[in-house]
């Protein structure tokens, strides 16, 4: 089992490129234990900004260095970074058009049982509404190490969330498909599709694996852009399967579901079906427990997909 | 030298054609920040139409977004834009003029509105000339009211903790917000005292519609090393014309014709005498 979660795997992507590119600055909120950037803070103490216990700060802050040329990583636990200093990153960086990526970290329900003020449920919803907002959720730290160095290349703002923990590799390193704003198809199969995101990509994988055994075959998709949504890969996702289940450690309002239900809905009529965290305050746990709970693991998902399909 | 005091009334004529024109606006607070944009404008940055952008220009953030209809007067007086196209322009359908500040417009670096944004905003742009060691000094100006606002004083901490002497703030002290005295509606005495607390050095202009003593203002900021610099305007709210001086309820009020004509008149008499004085 892997042992480096996500937020290493920007880490060490950063440091890789912050020796010839003294633009890449990193802030944190008195996180950078928690963003596991104390490396980084080490190699290049130069290109690192502690801001305190103060979020709202470091997103404006953020922005201005980006202003003046700098590409700033912001980076928090995804609970505050999203709702604390939700108007500096609708106005300072997306209103504005700052180059600052948003980095999330320890999102969902990673801090398991330290309660829904350290939740990140509403993140997905929250920063996509916000126009010229992108949202990533990558699944592996393969795709994680992907996704940055592309963010790297462009000049505009993102939002990335991560988990605490590590997460069971999917892809390898020498073979990590990755194309921009583009879902990977991890699986294909003709009676359904499921369609996840983030930390739910694994479990899906899983559950559409426990499908097959019993002769059900369906498309798993890797939905790692969430905004801008792959809506030609959902399109042609439902136009082979006859009905779709989305999986996202999410509230059920506004996350991949919502998005997936719309574009299937307006192109390519079929039953959806979201599989989430509820509208309510998640139980206590580690977030292994609450994803079992919740039915958000393999045969949670497997079963929920069977459902669907025997009551399509 | 050109004759600023004179000037400010010409300007403070194309800011209330502006929000006659778009038949909105915040004319008091204008009024009582123009000074300071004039000064910051004309006398203290490094910036023009022609090194908009360089990037060892001076930034500007203006923070107490809602005076845009200043800014707008400031910049189209300084070649940034079309005081013409601005009147015909502002808060119309449609408009690119729109009533905060918007930075797809030439002279405008970043977005704002939100009040409590500008600080940490040019605590970034501070942190990053250093960074790069640029020449760069970087300013903003928040309103009293503003400062209410948590995020200032998160921005207020940094710029402190990080000692940025190229940045430099300005509170637009009138004393007056929309609902009245900003002490009746959040104490923000002592202005000394506190930005003293967090580590600035503090500038306290008594007159902040005073265009010499402002520049002197700027200048001793300029010269202070290992601090950020606060500026305390003690301005005027809807200066330029007694009717509005003074008067919370100038806060966006859109004159009448007739008030208008009075506005434009003081501002008339006052140019005149700024000009007598100058003569003698």
């Amino acid at each position: 089992m892997n042992q480096i979660p996500n937020r290493q795997a920007i880490c060490e992507v950063l440091m890789e490129q912050a020796a010839a590119d003294k633009d890449i600055v990193v802030l944190c909120c008195d996180s950078r234990g928690s963003a596991s950037m104390i490396p980084f803070t080490e190699a290049y103490p130069d290109q690192f900004v502690e801001v305190g216990i103060a979020e709202q700060n470091m997103v404006g802050i953020a922005a201005g260095l980006a202003k003046s040329g700098k590409k700033p990583f912001a980076m928090s636990p995804a609970c505050f970074l999203t709702t604390r200093s939700y108007e500096q990153c609708k106005v300072d960086v997306a209103y504005s058009d700052t180059n600052v990526t948003l980095v999330g970290i320890s999102g969902g329900v990673s801090y398991g049982a330290l309660g829904m003020s350290h939740h990140s449920a509403q993140d997905i919803a929250a920063m996509s509404a916000i126009p010229n907002m992108r949202v990533y959720l990558p699944s592996d730290r393969h795709q994680t190490r992907r996704l940055v160095e592309a963010l790297l290349k462009d000049t505009k703002p993102a939002y990335i969330r991560v988990g605490r923990n590590p997460v069971g590799d999917i892809y390898k390193e020498n073979d990590c498909p990755f194309a921009m704003d583009q879902a990977t198809v991890l699986k294909e199969g003709r009676d359904g599709a499921i369609i996840a995101c983030g930390e739910m990509v694994l479990p899906a994988l899983e559950g559409a694996k426990l499908l097959e055994e019993k002769g059900i075959h369906v498309t798993v998709l890797d939905m790692y852009c969430v905004k801008p949504l792959d809506r030609e890969a959902v399109a042609r996702a439902a136009g082979g399967a006859r009905a779709l289940l989305t999986v996202e450690e999410h509230s059920p309002f506004g996350g991949l579901g919502s998005m997936v239900s719309q574009v299937v809905a307006s192109t390519c009529p079929r039953r959806v079906v979201n599989l989430s965290l509820p509208d309510a305050p998640v139980i206590s746990g580690t977030s292994q427990e609450i994803f079992d709970y919740y039915g958000l693991n393999g045969a949670g998902i497997a079963r929920r997909m069977e459902e669907v399909l025997e009551h399509n | 030298m050109e004759n600023l005091r004179a000037l400010s009334y010409d300007i403070r004529k194309d800011v209330a054609d502006i929000i006659m024109a778009g038949k909105t606006g915040h004319i008091g607070g204008d009024m009582s920040v123009l000074d300071i944009l004039i000064t910051l404008y004309y006398r203290e940055m490094n910036i023009s139409p022609q090194n908009a952008e360089d990037p060892d220009r001076d930034l500007f953030v203006l923070s107490k977004g809602h005076a845009v209809e200043a800014l707008y007067g400031v910049l189209a007086a300084r070649g940034f834009l079309d005081i013409e196209e601005v009147k015909a322009g502002f808060s119309r359908f449609k408009t690119k003029y729109i009533g905060h500040p918007n930075n797809k417009l030439p002279g405008i670096e970043m977005n704002s509105g939100s009040l409590g944004h500008g600080l940490s905003v040019c605590t970034g742009m501070a942190l990053a000339a250093r960074m790069d060691g640029r020449r760069s000094r970087v300013y903003t100006v928040m309103g009293d009211g503003e400062l209410a606002e948590g995020s200032v004083w998160e921005g207020a901490m940094a710029a402190g903790h990080y000692k940025l002497d190229n940045l430099c703030a300005v509170v637009d002290r009138n004393r007056l917000q929309i609902s009245g005295c900003t002490e009746n509606v959040m104490t923000q005495d002592s202005q000394e005292e506190r930005w003293t607390a967090f580590g600035w050095h503090v500038i306290s202009v008594k007159d902040g519609n005073d265009i010499e003593a402002l520049s002197r203002a700027f200048q001793e900021a300029r010269s202070v090393k290992g601090k950020p610099s606060a500026i305390i305007a003690y301005t005027i709210k809807g200066f330029g014309s007694p009717i509005m001086e003074n008067q919370a309820g100038w806060h966006h009020k859109v004159p009448s014709q007739e008030e208008y004509r009075q506005i434009v008149a003081d501002f008339q008499k006052r140019k005149e005498e700024c000009i007598h004085e100058s003569d003698s």
